[in-house]
């Protein structure tokens, strides 16, 4: 806890209690983020619920949802724990412009992502043409093209978590079992791994749960077809037209999820940020 | 004791400065904000907007009408939202402020009616068939709906009034019924994959085949095996400008607006 000393012992009765202009807001903020979360559950179809969450509809999108978020995070493990190393312990020059090409789906709009994906591995894309020309392989409308959408909106959430792990955990393990003759590789596997193992087990459920929420990228890139390529997102969105109720339903299923999964975290989110 | 009755005078001191200090952009931006917001809806009695929502498939026609409007009511803006009919009237029903709805069926103008959001009567005012839009040059080479089978082509969903037709449009077929590779929320967004040459193939409406221009080739689709969207329009209950609500439907049922109509390649009511 860098941050305890800055605290002054007992400020409750220094500074005096919470002043109403600093908890008034506060309340109001809190209201904003809670009442919509609070509509859903009062608005949801109780009655039927059973029967909307197994309708072939609803069916058909989670089964997608869980197969493509799975596939995404795999990749996104396989790829972005080499690239959170490289980032953290390898020293080289434009780091700054690498770490900053990484952060860039956070902040960019997911429709933006699917454009991008299309114009890059579409058809006529500047990579998809030529996979199409040597191996007839198009990857849009395809559930690959969905894991490709998911991958690339959450990449970075999996990369910042465990880089930030690897920089958290002492380099001088590393130093010792190198002295000790381990080759990198070996000392990846057996040190610098299992020091990381919470940096990376939270970053991996925090990807998912981006990949399972991903619809602006997926709809553009990947379309929209029940079984092939309409995950739950897009499902509750074309079901808001039609069966307004069935939304309503997986929208509940998806904030159990959420709620879950921050469940899940709580203990490593929290000191994850505290160290 | 002193000290900390100092600093907790000090503390007292600040903490009343630095919430105005911090308040006063804030508010200022928020007046600024709501000055702007106030200028566009109402303000004067000539400076007014009306909103429009209208099927992605009007996305010309309206586009072309809304000049034409504007040049005759100095002062008014026209925002058009531009959607499939199912969201724009779902938006509506769900309290979304719009002056006038213009849907490509009479299912999704349902959707208001039922909202008891209607002010009057939907009026229809144009008619629309499918066509089947291919890449410039038809490199797959589709010659006819049947040929749809063996490409890839896309369509609506059929909670649009285009997914609708084009389902209906393809169950009709003698043979085995093609499979779309993706159901797009509206028809633009077919046009769109079908100009970006990521499929052979995508069903959309006559006009908007039309309106595309040379970044597109069309395959008519026959008669016998094509469906006949009406396209109604009315005004929504509570809308902040109904005079204006009343305006625009009279112009589009003004012979200049069928005119206009027809000239984009959409039948007759």
């Amino acid at each position: 806890m860098t941050t305890s000393g800055v605290v002054p012992p007992g400020r409750g009765s220094t500074l005096g209690g919470a002043p109403l202009r600093l908890t008034g807001p506060a309340v109001v903020a809190l209201a904003f983020l809670g009442v919509p979360v609070v509509a859903v559950v009062l608005r949801a179809p109780w009655a039927s619920l059973g029967e909307r969450l197994t309708s072939s509809t609803a069916q058909e999108a989670l089964r997608l949802s869980l197969t493509t978020t799975l596939l995404s995070t795999l990749l996104c493990l396989v790829f972005g724990v080499p690239l959170a190393w490289v980032l953290a312990r390898a020293d080289f020059r434009g780091r700054s412009a690498v770490r900053a090409l990484v952060v860039l789906p956070l902040v960019l709009p997911p429709v933006v992502g699917g454009v991008a994906l299309l114009l890059a591995f579409g058809r006529n894309g500047v990579l998809g043409r030529w996979l199409d020309a040597a191996f007839g392989v198009t990857v849009p409308f395809t559930p690959a093209a969905v894991v490709l959408a998911q991958t690339f909106v959450a990449l970075p959430f999996l990369v910042i978590s465990v880089e930030g792990a690897l920089r958290a955990s002492d380099e001088r393990y590393d130093e010792a079992a190198a002295t000790l003759g381990a080759s990198r590789w070996l000392t990846f596997r057996r040190v610098t791994l299992p020091l990381a193992w919470p940096g990376i087990v939270s970053g991996a459920v925090l990807c998912w749960a981006r990949a399972l929420g991903e619809f602006g990228a997926t709809i553009t890139f990947a379309g929209s077809l029940p079984g092939t390529t309409r995950t739950l997102p897009p499902a509750i969105y074309v079901a808001l037209q039609s069966e307004p109720d069935t939304a309503i339903a997986l929208s509940l299923l998806l904030i159990v999820v959420s709620v879950t999964v921050l469940a899940l975290l709580r203990e490593r989110w929290l000191s994850g940020l505290s160290a | 004791m002193s000290t900390s009755q100092r600093l907790r005078r000090q503390s007292t001191g600040s903490r009343q400065r630095t919430p105005y200090r911090l308040l006063l952009p804030i508010v200022g931006v928020a007046m600024g904000l709501a000055a702007a917001s106030c200028g566009g809806d109402e303000g004067t009695a000539d400076n007014r907007r009306l909103t429009v929502f209208a099927a992605a498939s009007l996305t010309e026609t309206f586009t072309e009408l809304e000049s034409a409007f504007e040049a005759d009511h100095p002062g008014v803006d026209v925002v058009i939202s531009f959607g499939s009919s199912s969201t724009l009237t779902q938006q509506i029903a769900a309290g979304a402020p719009a002056d006038v709805v213009a849907t490509a069926d009479d299912t999704s103008m349902q959707v208001v009616a039922d909202a008891q959001l209607l002010a009057a009567d939907p009026v229809p005012f144009a008619s629309n068939t499918m066509a089947v839009a291919t890449p410039p040059g038809n490199p797959a080479d589709v010659d006819s709906l049947s040929d749809l089978g063996s490409v890839d082509f896309v369509m609506c969903d059929p909670s649009a009034p285009c997914g609708t037709a084009a389902q209906r449009i393809l169950s009709r077929l003698a043979t085995t019924e093609p499979k779309p590779r993706s159901l797009e929320p509206d028809v633009n967004s077919v046009l769109a994959k079908v100009t970006l040459g990521e499929v052979d193939a995508g069903i959309v409406y006559v006009t908007d085949a039309r309106a595309a221009g040379d970044d597109v080739d069309t395959v008519a689709i026959p008669a016998e095996l094509n469906v006949v969207n009406a396209y109604y329009i009315a005004a929504v209950k509570g809308a902040p400008s109904p005079d204006v609500a009343a305006d625009w439907i009279s112009l589009v049922n003004s012979q200049a607006g069928q005119r206009m109509f027809q000239a984009a390649g959409f039948g007759p009511p």
